[in-house]
């Protein structure tokens, strides 16, 4: 993309054609991570070096002797993202040379913990781009809970038992806790939401200093979802206010995208296996959060929270599609 | 050259100055903080031209370390005790990445029985991490091998990590005589690091991707390998600096008055000083004492030790940290050296926590190796300035 072009016009076209993140990679059919991924390298393009902490990218990106990354690349290990790249980019400024390094960590890596060493490199504003791919749980030991699961959804370690269904505590906020740092530039993404997308991963490599971009990656085998949904499952996410779209300059927030209406939750919740159990209380308990964050964060756009609850015993039941879930 | 009364902590900082390190992430910890306070005075002064970069944990500290290695830039870092701990995950990603990272370790006590005091419980069980690890008896051999580390660790043959050990409040915050080299020497004694692999845009690997079974049994054995061959290049370096600065330190270990030894102690570290005064004393008396300065415990001087124990009726290790209801780590260490000989050997514990380590102390280590030449011990683990009696 050339430098005179306005970032608030781009859009799917003027994403360049070169990967950075080749074929041949091993993630899971429909996976969110790999879409993400791949086209953000797009756009970062050639001088840009990649580190990515234990996660499933990491497994299916680079096993020896091959890699996926046409970029240099580093792993070591779990809770060091802000940490790792802050010691290669602080390599680069020692060696004059101009290479972006960004870090690719999931949820866990992000929320829980990574927590402390974002905190750090934020806090001391390292140039860096630090990237969290958010599939809302532990996909990469088998789909345990994480902070960033949301409320009522089936793991490993929220199953659906006889007493206790699923997680009991709503999706930590992370973006909040990034947006106190108020760094030179952070967004939340979605894949379904394009050139929204494109804007974002152009903007937060134009900017230097610490910069933060939230993607909601939907996972097939943790979202027990079906793979030709995924993009259909990410849009319905933001139309539901499971996921919001805004970015912030140095703190100052702004939206990016508001749904013409908030579609119901069950609309998202029915098409993905782990919130099948959810009871009508659940749902309503998710709906009414859900009411209170959109009117929150569109509050300026909309009067009062506009809460539909549900009265029916079964509001996710399956539509019968056996790719719906189990 | 010119000469400071300054303490081992600040020896490090000067000898970091002189090995023109780039990169340097700092987190304080107690012995090792006044390391990072000179180096960022040196920096805020204008006199060093590196980044210090103040991580929010030691876990960090390592990661940055790491990070900024394969970036392809001389580093250095410091801790002590949990610090070293927390870190622990982090130095396993150097070795195999071959990425040669110098840190200081002043060590101190690790865990419950919380204190700051010195003991070798922290980096003992490093060993096994795949760095380098030494261990220095004054505050001159704290800078000189800081200095010499560097040349080690970034051998083409070894390209490993190194640790430099040395002992909390009797070298970090004791001031002594140091001579402080001059840059021009440091400089041509120690060339710009010149990377063997480095992260670079312009020429992209991948460091440290996942690795299946088909191919780690050789990764594994080529860190062997690079260890080994360190063995020789502390060797070749140690009189390379001896010849360039008129110091130098025996390399693996120092033999004090073995020529005609019958019985001798091994010693890390400051426990060394207190020993050289007990053989003196011992010699005066006529009684055939030597002590072994050991300085490495990786690469480990086996071959070295065998030999340099030959004609010995009986030999004692000096440990100042136990893995319990064993032995000492170097004591394990010596006698897995020298399995094939029927030396008798005894196990000294002592200094544990700060515990002074007197020269009475010495005195007794001695008697019972001495005695142990003649006839076999009653046990094999000894502690000393224990308060009430050994079971």
């Amino acid at each position: 993309m050339s430098e005179a072009k306005d970032i608030t016009k781009l859009t799917l076209r003027d994403v360049p054609n070169k990967d950075y993140f080749l074929w041949g990679h091993g993630a899971c059919p429909g996976c969110g991570v790999a879409i993400a991924v791949k086209n953000i390298m797009r756009i970062l393009g050639p001088d840009t070096i990649v580190y990515v902490p234990a996660s499933c990218l990491v497994v299916f990106a680079a096993q020896y002797p091959t890699s996926a990354f046409d970029v240099p690349y580093f792993f070591t290990a779990f809770e060091n993202t802000g940490a790792v790249a802050t010691g290669i980019k602080a390599a680069m400024r020692r060696k004059g040379k101009k290479a972006a390094v960004v870090g690719f960590a999931g949820d866990g890596g992000t929320f829980d913990i990574g927590l402390q060493a974002l905190s750090g490199a934020a806090d001391r504003n390292e140039d860096i781009l630090y990237v969290c791919l958010d599939n809302e749980a532990y996909m990469n030991t088998g789909i345990q809970m994480s902070g960033a699961t949301p409320f009522g959804a089936w793991t490993t370690t929220s199953p659906v038992g006889k007493v206790i269904k699923g997680k009991r505590r709503f999706k930590k906020d992370v973006d909040h806790i990034m947006a106190a740092h108020e760094p030179p530039y952070m967004a939340t993404l979605s894949i379904a939401h394009f050139n929204d997308f494109v804007r974002k991963v152009e903007r937060a490599k134009s900017i230097e200093g610490f910069r933060f971009l939230h993607v909601l990656t939907p996972c097939v085998p943790g979202w027990r979802s079906e793979s030709s949904r995924t993009m259909e499952i990410a849009k319905l996410a933001v139309e539901t206010g499971m996921w919001t779209l805004f970015e912030a300059v140095k703190g100052e927030s702004s939206l990016t995208y508001k749904p013409s209406t908030m579609l119901p939750v069950t609309d998202y919740l029915k098409l993905q296996g782990r919130f099948a159990h959810m009871t009508v209380d659940d749902v309503n308990a998710l709906q009414r959060w859900l009411c209170m964050k959109w009117w929150v964060h569109y509050k300026d756009q909309v009067e009062a929270p506009p809460c539909k609850l549900y009265e029916t015993e079964r509001p996710v039941a399956h539509d019968g599609d056996p790719l719906h879930g189990v | 050259m010119v000469t400071k009364v300054i303490s081992a902590d600040h020896a490090v900082a000067w000898a970091v100055r002189l090995a023109r390190a780039e990169v340097v992430p700092a987190f304080p910890i107690t012995p090792q903080t006044l390391i990072m306070e000179l180096i960022s005075e040196f920096i805020n002064d204008g006199e060093m031209d590196a980044e210090l970069i103040p991580a929010e944990s030691e876990h960090s500290v390592m990661s940055v370390a790491v990070g900024a290695s394969a970036g392809g830039v001389r580093t250095f870092t410091a801790s002590a005790s949990q610090g070293l701990a927390l870190m622990h995950e982090m130095l396993y990603a150097a070795p195999q990445n071959r990425l040669p990272v110098v840190m200081v370790n002043v060590n101190r006590s690790l865990g419950a029985a919380a204190g700051i005091w010195l003991e070798h419980n922290d980096s003992m069980p490093e060993r096994e991490s795949g760095w380098l690890q030494c261990y220095v008896e004054d505050n001159q051999e704290s800078l000189d091998m800081v200095l010499q580390a560097y040349r080690i660790a970034e051998d083409i043959q070894v390209m490993l990590p190194t640790m430099v050990c040395l002992d909390g409040f009797v070298l970090s915050h004791t001031v002594e005589r140091v001579e402080i080299p001059g840059q021009e020497d440091v400089d041509a004694f120690l060339p710009k690091f010149k990377p063997m692999n480095v992260l670079d845009t312009e020429s992209p690997k991948v460091f440290n991707p996942i690795v299946p079974p088909d191919y780690v049994v050789e990764m594994r054995y080529q860190l062997d390998w690079a260890m080994d061959s360190a063995r020789e290049v502390i060797e070749k370096v140690d009189k390379e600096f001896g010849a360039r600065f008129g110091r130098s330190y025996g390399g693996l270990f120092e033999r004090y008055r073995m020529e005609d030894a019958e019985y001798a102690l091994i010693t890390l570290g400051t426990a060394t000083t207190t020993a050289r005064a007990a053989v003196d004393e011992l010699r005066a008396q006529g009684k055939k004492a030597g002590l072994i300065k050991l300085r490495f415990m990786r690469p480990f001087p086996e071959k070295e030790l065998v030999e340099a124990t030959e004609g010995l009726r009986a030999l004692g290790v000096f440990d100042r940290s136990i893995a319990m209801n064993r032995y000492g780590p170097v004591f394990t260490e010596v006698r897995g050296a020298l399995a094939s000989t029927d030396l008798p050997l005894t196990d000294h514990i002592g200094g544990l926590g700060g515990r002074d380590l007197t020269l009475e102390d010495m005195r007794a280590i001695y008697s019972i190796i001495g005695r142990s030449a003649e006839s076999r011990p009653e046990r094999c683990v000894f502690w000393h300035s224990l308060r009430g009696e050994q079971r």
